[in-house]
C-alpha cells in the first residue's frame, strides 16, 4: 500500500466522495434451522453520485426509498452487495485495519433522534470525547478535555456543561451534542441522516443555521438526508431524489426545484404543503394515487410506472437510465422527461 | 371474556366506548348564540414526582358547526392535552383539571358524570391520532375493530356491523374494502392504517372530529392524500374539525381559523389569512420566519432564540418574554391579556398592534 507522499491538495468543488453503482440487497429467508433465501429487499439498487468538497448534497425520498441504508453503507455500517465508493480516491469497502480507521476518521455521521443516539449514562464530555478513545492519535490525552470544551463552544453550548448528562438537555441541544461528537475527529465529510426532523420548528432553524455556519468555518462536505423538501432546498447545493432504491433525478438545487423533469420529483414537490393560505386554491397539484410498492418486489422497467400518469408500454419493459434528457441537461430517469408548465411553483 | 380487552384498548384510542348499547342521542341544535363546542378558561396541571407542571394555563377557544379550527403549537405547548381534556381521555392522575369549562351544545362536559360523557364520546366528538399503528389493536382484524364500535354503541348485529364497516372503509377510500376486512393492521401501509382509524372515528357519525397530528408520521405524498380525504369528509358529512398540528404548511391548506399555543396558553387567534399575512404575536411571527420555504432558496433562516419554557417554571409575566425580540420591562412584570384586534382576532401580547404593523422587521 502506498501512501501519498504529500497530502492531497484540497480544492473546493472537486469530488471528495465518489459512489459508483452501489447495491445493497437484504436477503429474505424462510426456515429456522435450514434457512434458504426466498427473495431480497432491494434497499439500494444501483446508486451513483459524487460529493464535491465543500458542498451539501441532499438526498430526498419517501420512507423505504433506501436513503438511510445508503447512509449506513457509506459509513460502512453495512457491507454492500456490490458497487464501489471511494473517499479521496481510496476504496471505502476494500479498506481494512488501519486504513479503514483512517477513512472512518474522515467521515462521520449525525443521527436523527437526539434522544436515543446519546448514551444516557455517559456525561456530555465522555460522549463527545469517546471518538478519541478509538482514535487516540487525534488528540493527545492531556489536551482532550480542552478539545471537548472547544467543540461544545463551537456548537453553541456552554463549555461548563461538560459534566452534565443528556437528559439535562433539550432536543435541540442534544442534537448539538451529536454534531459536536461528529466533529471531534475533524472529518471532512459528514453524513446527516434526518438531522432536524425530530426537532420543533423554532429549534430546527437554529440547528440548520449551525450546520451551515460549521460548513463555512471548517470546509465540511455534507450528505444531507431528509424527507422535508423545504429544508433540503434551503441547505443543499445539489439534490438527489430517490425512489425505491434508485436515484431518479439528480441536479442542482435550482434544477430540481425549478426545472424538475421526472414525474416523481414533480409530484413530490407539488405535494409539499405551502405555508401560505393565499395559495390554497392553487390547482397546480399532482395527487399520486396508491403507495410506494414493496422494495422486495419492485415493478418491472421503470419503478415509478405503477403510480405514474405518463406511463406507457415502454415503461414496463425498459428501465430508464438516470441520464441527461432533452428537456433539461440534468440527469433524470424518465422516458418522457419534460418540464412542468408552469415550470416552478413560485 | 374474549372481547373485553380489545374493547378497552380501542375505547381510549378511537373514542369508541364499550358498555351497553346506547340509544342514539337526538341531535339537539346549537343553542342561539352559543358555539357548538367551547373551551372556557381551562387550567390543567400534571402532578409528578419532580413537581407540578402547569400544562394548560387558561385556554379558551370555540368551534362552530362545519368549520375547521387549527390548533398550532410545538411540543409541550398543550395542544394535545386540551384535546384530550375535551375527549375526557386525560390520564388522571397525573393530570388534574384545575378549573374551566368545556361546553358542548351548551352543556358543560366537565360537570357531567362519566356515563354521560360516554354518550358524547364517539357519537358527538370523535378523535384520530398521529400513530395509527399503536392506536389500532394489532391482534384483531381491522373490520372487527371498526365493527366493534357499531356493535357496542349502536347495538348492531354482527352482520350489520360488518356491512357498515365495509361502507365506512369505502367512505375513506380503502381499495377493495370488502376483501381487506379480515386483514390485520400490520398488513396495511401507513396511509391505509390512518384511513382505518378515520373510518373508526366516523362510525357513529360524530359532529366534531378532533385530528391530533393526523399526518405527521406520513410521507408527503400520502399526507396530501389524507388531508384531501379529511377535507372532503368534513364537507360531505358536515362535521366540524379541530386540527392539531405543528406544521404551518398543513394548516395553511385547510384551516378556517387558527389558535396558536405557547406554554399552555393561546397566544394568538385569527382567521388563517390574517395570521399568515400580519401575525400579531412575536411567537407566531418568529415561527413563520423560521420555516424554510419550498418556493425559494433562502438565505440564513431567522430563528427564535432560546428554548421553550420548562412548564414547572414558567417565566413571569408573558411566558414568551425571554425569547421575544420586542421584550420590554412590562412583559417581565405583567401577564398580557388577550388584546382584541378586530375581526375576531386576539393576541396575548402587550405590543400586539406594533407587532402586527411591523411587517418589515
Amino acid at each position: 500500500m502506498t501512501a501519498p507522499a504529500s497530502p492531497p491538495k484540497k480544492v473546493r468543488g472537486e469530488p471528495i466522495l465518489a459512489v459508483e453503482n452501489l447495491v445493497k440487497h437484504f436477503p429474505i429467508t424462510r426456515g429456522v434451522v435450514f434457512q434458504r433465501q426466498i427473495g431480497a429487499v432491494r434497499a439500494v439498487d444501483g446508486v451513483s453520485f459524487d460529493l464535491r468538497r465543500g458542498e451539501t448534497l441532499g438526498i430526498v425520498g419517501e420512507s423505504g426509498c433506501g436513503k438511510s441504508t445508503l447512509a449506513r453503507l457509506l459509513m460502512r455500517l453495512e457491507i454492500p452487495t456490490s458497487g464501489v465508493a471511494t473517499l479521496e480516491g481510496r476504496d471505502l469497502f476494500a479498506a481494512r485495519g488501519g486504513e479503514l480507521r483512517r477513512l472512518r476518521r474522515n467521515m462521520q455521521m449525525v443521527l436523527q433522534d437526539p434522544y436515543t443516539s446519546l448514551n444516557p449514562r455517559m456525561t456530555v464530555g465522555d460522549i463527545i470525547g469517546e471518538p478519541f478513545e478509538i482514535h487516540p492519535e487525534a488528540a493527545p490525552r492531556g489536551s482532550r478535555q480542552r478539545r471537548v470544551q472547544e467543540l461544545l463552544d463551537m456548537v453553541g453550548l456552554s463549555p461548563e456543561h461538560i459534566n452534565r448528562y443528556p437528559h439535562q438537555f433539550s432536543g435541540g441541544q442534544r442534537q448539538r451534542i451529536g454534531i459536536a461528537r461528529a466533529l471531534a475527529l475533524r472529518p471532512e465529510v459528514i453524513v446527516c441522516d434526518e438531522p432536524v426532523s425530530a426537532l420543533d420548528v423554532s429549534i430546527q432553524a437554529q440547528v440548520i443555521n449551525l450546520l451551515e455556519q460549521l460548513q463555512d468555518e471548517l470546509g465540511l462536505s455534507y450528505i444531507f438526508i431528509a424527507h422535508d423538501l423545504s429544508v433540503v432546498r434551503h441547505i443543499c447545493d445539489r439534490v438527489a431524489v430517490m425512489y425505491l432504491g434508485r436515484i431518479v433525478e439528480l441536479g442542482t438545487e435550482e434544477e430540481i426545484y425549478q426545472r424538475a423533469t421526472h414525474p416523481y420529483t414533480q409530484a413530490l414537490l407539488s405535494a409539499v404543503p405551502v405555508p401560505d393560505p393565499e395559495q390554497r386554491d392553487n390547482q397546480n397539484m399532482i395527487r399520486l394515487i396508491g403507495d410506494v410498492p414493496s422494495p422486495a418486489n419492485p415493478p418491472s422497467g421503470c419503478r415509478f410506472r405503477t403510480r405514474c400518469w405518463k406511463a406507457q408500454d415502454v415503461c414496463a419493459t425498459q428501465d430508464p437510465d438516470t441520464v441527461p434528457r432533452a428537456a433539461d441537461p440534468h440527469p433524470s430517469a424518465c422516458h418522457f422527461a419534460e418540464l412542468r408548465e408552469p415550470a416552478s411553483p413560485s | 371474556m374474549r372481547g373485553n380487552r380489545p374493547t378497552r384498548g380501542s375505547e381510549r384510542k378511537a373514542g369508541a366506548v364499550s358498555q351497553s348499547a346506547v340509544q342514539p342521542t337526538p341531535a339537539s341544535p346549537t343553542p342561539e348564540g352559543g358555539h357548538l363546542l367551547e373551551v372556557r378558561d381551562l387550567h390543567v396541571e400534571f402532578r409528578t414526582g419532580e413537581g407540578v407542571a402547569k400544562v394548560i394555563n387558561g385556554v379558551s377557544y370555540h368551534l362552530d358547526a362545519g368549520e375547521t379550527l387549527a390548533v398550532l403549537g410545538e411540543s409541550g405547548s398543550g395542544k394535545s392535552v386540551t384535546a384530550q381534556a375535551i375527549m375526557g381521555i386525560l390520564d388522571t392522575p397525573p393530570a388534574v383539571i384545575r378549573s374551566g369549562q368545556i361546553r358542548y351544545q351548551g352543556r358543560d362536559l366537565l360537570a357531567q358524570s362519566e356515563e354521560q360523557r360516554r354518550q358524547v364520546r364517539g357519537t358527538e366528538i370523535a378523535m384520530i391520532f398521529q400513530d395509527a399503528l399503536s392506536a389500532l389493536n394489532p391482534t384483531f382484524p381491522v373490520g372487527w375493530q371498526i365493527g366493534e364500535t357499531l356493535r357496542q354503541r349502536a347495538g348492531m348485529s354482527r352482520g350489520d356491523a360488518r356491512r357498515r364497516a365495509i361502507e365506512l372503509m369505502e367512505l375513506v377510500k380503502i381499495p377493495a374494502a370488502a376483501s381487506r376486512l379480515g386483514d390485520y393492521p400490520h398488513q396495511f401501509s401507513g396511509g391505509m392504517r390512518q384511513r382505518v382509524m378515520i373510518a373508526m372515528a366516523l362510525a357513529l357519525n360524530p359532529k366534531v372530529l378532533i385530528a391530533d397530528e393526523p399526518t405527521t408520521a406520513l410521507d408527503v405524498t400520502v399526507q396530501a392524500q389524507i388531508m384531501d380525504l379529511l377535507s372532503d369528509l368534513r364537507r360531505d358529512l358536515r362535521m366540524a374539525m379541530i386540527l392539531i398540528t405543528h406544521d404551518l404548511g398543513v394548516v395553511a391548506g385547510v384551516a378556517d381559523r387558527i389558535a396558536v399555543m405557547y406554554a399552555g396558553r393561546i397566544v394568538e387567534h385569527a382567521d388563517v389569512r390574517s395570521l399568515y399575512k400580519t401575525p400579531a404575536h412575536p411567537y407566531t411571527k418568529g415561527l413563520l420566519e423560521s420555516i424554510p420555504r419550498l418556493d425559494f432558496h433562502g438565505q440564513q433562516l431567522s430563528t427564535i432564540r432560546g428554548l421553550p419554557p420548562n412548564l414547572m417554571r414558567i417565566p413571569s409575566g408573558c411566558p414568551f418574554h425571554p425569547r421575544c425580540p420586542y421584550v420590554q420591562q412590562v412583559c417581565v412584570d405583567v401577564v398580557p391579556h388577550d388584546l382584541v384586534l378586530g375581526d375576531g382576532r386576539t393576541s396575548a401580547c402587550h405590543f400586539a398592534q406594533e407587532v402586527r404593523d411591523d411587517r418589515a422587521r
